[in-house]
């Protein structure tokens, strides 16, 4: 009874080719857009993970600062239990490898003193949170023989913030365009309903059961959400595929390393019984409303 | 087979369309229900079908009150049933032998058993060499036909039928009363509402005639005509 209830409700929708191509399309369509926002926050939220990681100030001391304090304040740091490690380069060596890279050493010999202070990169650990970075860098720069303490993680938290926002947004289209799906399904039956009420008044006439006469709608509800999924696979796939000679050319740009998030086995499988679950879904709001209005007369 | 026990239908916004009607048709009985139109012979048909309930009084078929039955209860009692129509309501989009096998579809029938049984109704009604037709392509009469192959094909014990030659010339009604007499004569209990007065002279039953809800003595006939 089943099986000839699904091939049948199959047949039926391949019946009018073009009636359904448009309402799957729009189901893959609908369902395609939450997928691929969530893969695009996804890796995102990768890339971000990435430079979380990269958290490593520098200290750049007075210029007039001896070389020993500087050694000093790097015991200092070593000594603390969030500081991970410290790289001191002094002055003369910057001087000297900026002289080898930058080809301004002509320039550079007509000054009178080293223009470079004395620097010390500092990585804390993993577990630092961005308020003790902050306390510490607060504390460094009033000291006397320190110029400047750059901390640069912010940019990375409003990313993360930013993210985290997008994500919601995703969240929220997608809960919105499965409405939309179960919209779109229920008010196709619907219409279905209507234009097959003769023969569903013969059924019910004849003795069928609500099941009986609930069933075929049922199934093309979920074979909309079936196919719908396979074409937001379809789409998705494409756009992938036309995304990513540019994406590898971005990552290349940025030196990076990066290995990017695809559509994998379970996104696919969402999406697929995404669309089933919404497909069903409309099929019974539509039922449920429509067919026990119909009664013989 | 039927008991209808003072029962009165009546719809919202107009009179009685049944008033405190009383009577029983014994299994395996030929009974024709006559009446002008509006007498209530259709309300009376719906009643046993349960399309309708009895606003006062009991409706049982084969025993069961069935004014009481509950709405998942309706479609087992409708499979019960044999019933055709006046237009016969058969289903366009279908085959012939599509057709006829609905009902047996619909009771759950296996896939093996349904071709033999359609086969054997529609052989019933004369029509197994257009089994693979759809109704349209078929006569009037011969639709008919179909649609009483249907209402068959799951062998009710009672068979109900509504102006079941309303829509067709005399030879074709005689035709179909006929075939309804062969089903009479395997057993099947037969309710038949028609107002073709001249068919009854030529076949034999139980004749119960209906006036303004109420059912009639021959004194009334005697009035009427």
């Amino acid at each position: 009874m089943h099986v000839r209830n699904c091939t049948s409700a199959l047949q039926e929708l391949g019946a009018q080719p073009v009636a359904t191509s448009l309402t799957v399309c729009v189901i893959g369509i609908a369902l395609a857009l939450p997928a691929s926002l969530n893969l695009l926050v996804q890796n995102g939220r990768n890339v971000a993970g990435g430079w979380e990681s990269v958290r490593d100030f520098s200290i750049y001391m007075a210029i007039d600062s001896k070389p020993e304090s500087a050694d000093t304040l790097a015991a200092e740091l070593r000594a603390m239990n969030i500081i991970d490690s410290v790289v001191v380069t002094l002055a003369e060596d910057a001087l000297v490898e900026f002289r080898e890279s930058s080809g301004l050493g002509e320039v550079l010999d007509t000054l009178e003193s080293n223009p470079l202070p004395h620097t010390l990169v500092v990585r804390p650990t993993d577990a630092t949170s961005a308020n003790e970075l902050a306390e510490l860098g607060a504390e460094l720069t009033d000291r006397a023989n320190i110029d400047i303490v750059k901390i640069d993680t912010q940019w990375v938290e409003r990313l993360n913030a930013i993210l985290d926002f997008m994500r919601r947004v995703v969240l929220i289209a997608s809960v919105l365009l499965i409405f939309a799906v179960i919209i779109i399904v229920g008010n196709t039956i619907r219409l279905d309903i209507q234009s097959r009420r003769d023969e569903i008044e013969v059924l019910k006439l004849l003795g069928a059961s609500d099941g009986f006469v609930r069933r075929p709608f049922l199934y093309v509800g979920l074979w909309y959400g079936v196919i719908g999924g396979v074409v937001a696979l379809f789409l998705m796939i494409t756009g992938g595929w036309l995304l990513a000679a540019p994406l590898e050319r971005l990552i290349g740009l940025y030196e990076s390393e990066l290995s990017l998030l695809g559509l994998d086995g379970s996104t696919a499988l969402m999406i697929i019984g995404g669309g089933v679950l919404s497909g069903w879904g409309g099929a019974w709001s539509a039922v449920s409303r429509h067919l026990a209005a119909i009664q013989p007369k | 087979m039927i008991r209808f026990d003072n029962v009165t239908k009546r719809y919202d916004g107009s009179g009685d369309a049944l008033s405190n009607l009383s009577f029983e048709i014994d299994r395996g009985e030929m009974v024709f229900l006559t009446g002008t139109s509006g007498a209530g012979k259709s309300t009376l048909l719906k009643l046993v079908a349960l399309i309708e309930r009895p606003t006062r009084g009991q409706v049982f078929v084969d025993g069961q009150n069935v004014g009481r039955l509950s709405k998942r209860g309706v479609p087992p009692h409708r499979r019960k049933l044999g019933i055709v129509f006046q237009d016969n309501k058969l289903l366009p989009d279908r085959s012939t032998f599509d057709n006829v096998a609905l009902p047996l579809i619909i009771a759950g029938v296996g896939d093996r058993e349904i071709p033999r049984r359609v086969r054997a109704a529609l052989d019933q009604v004369g029509l197994l060499k257009k089994e693979k037709q759809p109704p349209r392509t078929l006569s009037t009469g011969e639709q008919q036909r179909v649609g009483i192959a249907r209402a068959v094909v799951t062998r009710p014990r009672l068979l109900i039928a509504d102006e079941p030659t309303g829509n067709l010339d005399p030879w074709l009604s005689l035709e179909i009363m006929k075939l309804f007499g062969r089903f009479n004569e395997i057993g099947v209990t037969m309710l038949i509402a028609t107002h073709d007065l001249t068919l009854l002279d030529r076949v034999k039953g139980r004749r119960m005639q209906l006036g303004d809800g109420r059912l009639m003595t021959p004194e009334d006939d005697a009035l009427v005509f």
